[in-house]
């Protein structure tokens, strides 16, 4: 197959985001074409050649880029059916993200700078997938952390974007750092940076310290994919603009750890405790974020805990050794959260508020963005796990997949033995899922109920709720016109992968022939137990809504339906548990006070020895000008008395 | 005639040309002193050539070489001297200082005479 057509993909978005780059300031117009063109275009040609390449065929392609005198780094390219998968989604959502832009940023003077990172931050995701070297792939992973960075901080002015940003490129990096170490680490023990020769040496168990560089990667993992414990930037993340947040903190970037997990399997299937560790990192994080974003008072913030849970589910589905199952959910998800954030844009513009509890207060907000109702609510409904939407198939196949690890028969394919998974693993995530699966469904109801169905009620001012973390946008939009051409169409656009994806995994021979090749049909125990979970989740969703409604109409205050069903939990689930406190206690502000002293040591004592070096010479200076007198016999003595002192010394010496 | 003779006078003069130069506040007299250093080496320059029985009398010819130097010296310098009593008022060495380094505020009077002295 032609081998440009491949290269092309990730090249085109990171010319055109060059040429935005350049010509944003002197030609606005071009902006929007030079925008959507590349990534459409590269998106096409994924598709292209996710369909030239078919199934069950690999393409390796390699030239060497860098003689290092160890393991060589080459631009490898390495093309299967996990990247056609994964490329064509970054494309679908990615191109949906700028067409959406167009209109969602109408306004905003720095829309051409933002579209150019955009598109660099595709190109940077393309190249991660279709990498086949891990120092490439290394690259393709950096330039995405700054690229989110740059977006987080798109609305500068404000101080909660500034601080987001910087939260989570420190985050990420504080993952990095540990990743690069692991990268090096199995470079040189498989002796090569090349994905294919890495994952030959590690299926026939060559490698020396399999459970060290696991253990390493994961932290990059944590970091990326917004993993208990480095998960506290993904929610702050939300202060950037909503299709931001749509592609990178749901769509790709996230996707990204996962991604990497998924096709180094084999190197992590060598060590169980790694897998231990990804299990229990997987749970934590699952319950934990779903209890956040049943709490979460601020739209994005729900979807934000809500992407962070879904990772725990790809997570959990890796960790039970099966990376069919986490891809599917990853691509799945990726549509359908994608579809949830772009909505979430809609309804902000429309409500000009991010508050819930502000939305649940106003009338008939479905009759205003009809579009934005229907598709949210397909893609709450895929989140919450029903049938038939695409979440409910593709959960099912992780929690099937936990199902057979609990039971010690692993679906690990080719990739390992089943053995290789302890038993443990299966039944954490199975449990965590289950137990996800209704919180999810819970919160989703209550999201679904609170924004659509609002009640206005006299006497009621509409200000957010108090005390509540927000990440409010600059919003300068016009409510009448929340929902302009470019945004209504693009929500049905990813609504159809969100309501038919799911589909894709019922036969062997469509998506699985795409994968590995094994099942991914849903089981009858998993299946039942998981939609009678998500059922039972969305009734108690909206009991809870119905109680808090009837005590507000006989008078009381309105609360919150999660006040109701959280109890005392409430408000430490509000403010993610506490963790952002505890970090800033044990590490912030520690750092601080070290900051605080290297600021006192350099300007009290670095700055004390520079000044007096210069001050020095400058009393010199002026002791040797009273000499200058401007009395030339003053300085004929002077010259006489040298002169004998030479002569003297002279004759002394010799 | 002992070569001590015209040595010892020589060291006279020069010492006498030196304490002129250093001690004199009258640029007249300070010139003046100069020529008496420049003549004491001349006639250390006879002497010697005289002494050493040079053929050449490479000590003549220097010395005539001196003299025309001082002569042209000379010149210049009383032109000089001229043109700073023209405009000082002064032939005295200590009061023309305006080469030195001084603070504005430290002396008003010279700084005033410089001025003048700009103008002109």
């Amino acid at each position: 197959m032609n081998l440009a057509l491949p290269i092309l993909v990730p090249v085109l978005p990171a010319l055109g985001a060059a040429a935005g780059l350049a010509t944003g300031r002197r030609y606005p117009a071009l902006a929007r074409p030079l925008a959507v063109l590349p990534v459409a275009v590269s998106a096409v040609l994924a598709l292209v050649t996710a369909l030239q390449l078919g199934t069950g065929t690999t393409l390796d392609a390699a030239t060497r880029l860098a003689p290092t005198g160890g393991p060589e780094i080459s631009l490898a390219l390495h093309l299967d059916g996990f990247t056609s998968l994964i490329s064509v989604l970054v494309g679908l959502v990615a191109t949906c993200v700028q067409i959406y832009s167009t209109a969602y940023l109408k306004d905003d003077p720095r829309y051409p700078s933002y579209a150019a990172l955009v598109s660099l931050f595709t190109a940077a995701m393309f190249l991660v997938v279709y990498s086949g070297d891990l120092i490439v792939l290394l690259v393709g992973w950096e330039v995405m952390g700054i690229c989110s960075y740059f977006l987080i901080g798109h609305h500068w002015e404000t101080a909660d974007a500034r601080a987001a940003s910087l939260k989570a490129f420190l985050v990420t990096k504080l993952g990095d750092v540990p990743f690069l170490f692991g990268l090096f680490l199995l470079g040189a023990d498989a002796g090569t940076f090349r994905i294919g020769e890495v994952l030959r040496v590690a299926a026939a168990g060559d490698l020396h310290h399999p459970t060290l560089i696991a253990l390493l990667l994961l932290a990059g993992v944590a970091g990326k994919s917004a993993q208990f414990p480095l998960h506290t930037w993904l929610p702050d993340a939300m202060a950037g603009p909503t299709p931001v947040s749509a592609l990178i903190h749901a769509a790709t970037m996230v996707a990204a750890g996962i991604y990497l997990v998924a096709r180094l399997l084999p190197v992590f299937l060598q060590s169980s405790a790694a897998l231990v560790v990804l299990a229990v990192m997987a749970a934590v994080t699952m319950i934990g974020s779903a209890l956040c974003a049943l709490a979460q008072d601020d739209l994005k913030r729900v979807l934000a805990y809500s992407t962070v849970g879904q990772l725990g589910y790809m997570a959990g589905a890796l960790a039970a050794g099966d990376r069919q199952a986490a891809v599917f959910h990853l691509v799945s998800h990726g549509a359908f959260k994608a579809l949830l954030f772009l909505g979430a844009g809609v309804v902000i513009h429309a409500a000009h508020t991010n508050s819930i509890s502000a939305m649940a207060r106003m009338d008939g907000l479905r009759h205003r963005i009809p579009d934005a109702w229907w598709t949210m609510t397909i893609g709450l409904l895929a989140l919450a796990g029903v049938f038939p939407f695409s979440g409910f198939f593709s959960k099912e196949s992780v929690l099937g997949a936990a199902e057979h690890a609990a039971h010690g028969e692993a679906l690990t394919g080719a990739l390992g033995p089943a053995s290789a998974v302890p038993q443990a693993v299966g039944w954490t995530v199975l449990v965590a899922g289950l137990l996800t699966a209704l919180l999810t469904a819970a919160y989703a109801a209550r999201l679904w109920l609170s924004v659509f169905y609002g009640r206005s009620r006299n006497g009621e001012d509409l200000a957010p709720q108090p005390g509540a973390p927000y990440s409010p946008e600059l919003d300068e939009a016009d409510p009448a016109h929340a929902e302009p051409a470019a945004m209504r169409l693009i929500l049905w656009v990813l609504a159809v992968p969100a309501l038919a994806f799911g589909v894709a995994g019922l036969r062997t021979d469509w998506l699985p022939a795409l994968l590995d090749g094994e099942s991914l049909r849903v089981s009858v125990a998993t299946g039942v137990i998981g939609t009678g979970v998500a059922v039972a989740g969305l009734l108690i969703g909206y009991a809870a809504w119905r109680t808090v409604n009837a005590r507000a109409a006989a008078g009381r205050p309105a609360a919150d339906p999660a006040r109701l069903l959280l109890g005392p939990l409430y408000r430490p689930a509000q403010h993610g548990f506490g963790v952002d406190r505890l970090y800033s206690t044990l590490f912030v502000r520690p750092t601080e006070a070290a900051a605080g002293l290297v600021r006192f040591l350099d300007r009290a004592v670095v700055e004390t020895y520079v000044r007096g070096a210069g001050a020095a010479p400058g009393w010199l200076g002026r002791a040797v000008r009273f000499a200058q007198t401007g009395n030339a016999q003053g300085y004929l003595n002077a010259l006489l008395a040298g002169a004998v002192l030479l002569v003297v010394l002279v004759a002394v010496g010799s | 005639m002992h070569l001590a003779y015209p040595a010892v006078l020589a060291v006279l003069l020069f010492s006498v040309g030196v304490y002129g130069v250093l001690a004199r506040r009258n640029v007249i007299l300070v010139l003046m002193s100069v020529e008496l250093m420049l003549n004491a080496v001349n006639l250390n320059l006879v002497a010697f050539d005289v002494w050493l029985r040079d053929t050449l009398h490479a000590g003549q010819a220097l010395t005539l070489f001196t003299i025309t130097v001082a002569a042209a010296e000379i010149g210049l310098g009383l032109a000089i001297v001229l043109l700073v009593y023209r405009t000082r008022r002064t032939a005295a060495v200590d009061r023309v200082t305006a080469l030195g380094d001084r603070h504005e505020a430290d002396d008003p009077a010279d700084a005033a005479e410089e001025k003048e002295q700009a103008a002109a």
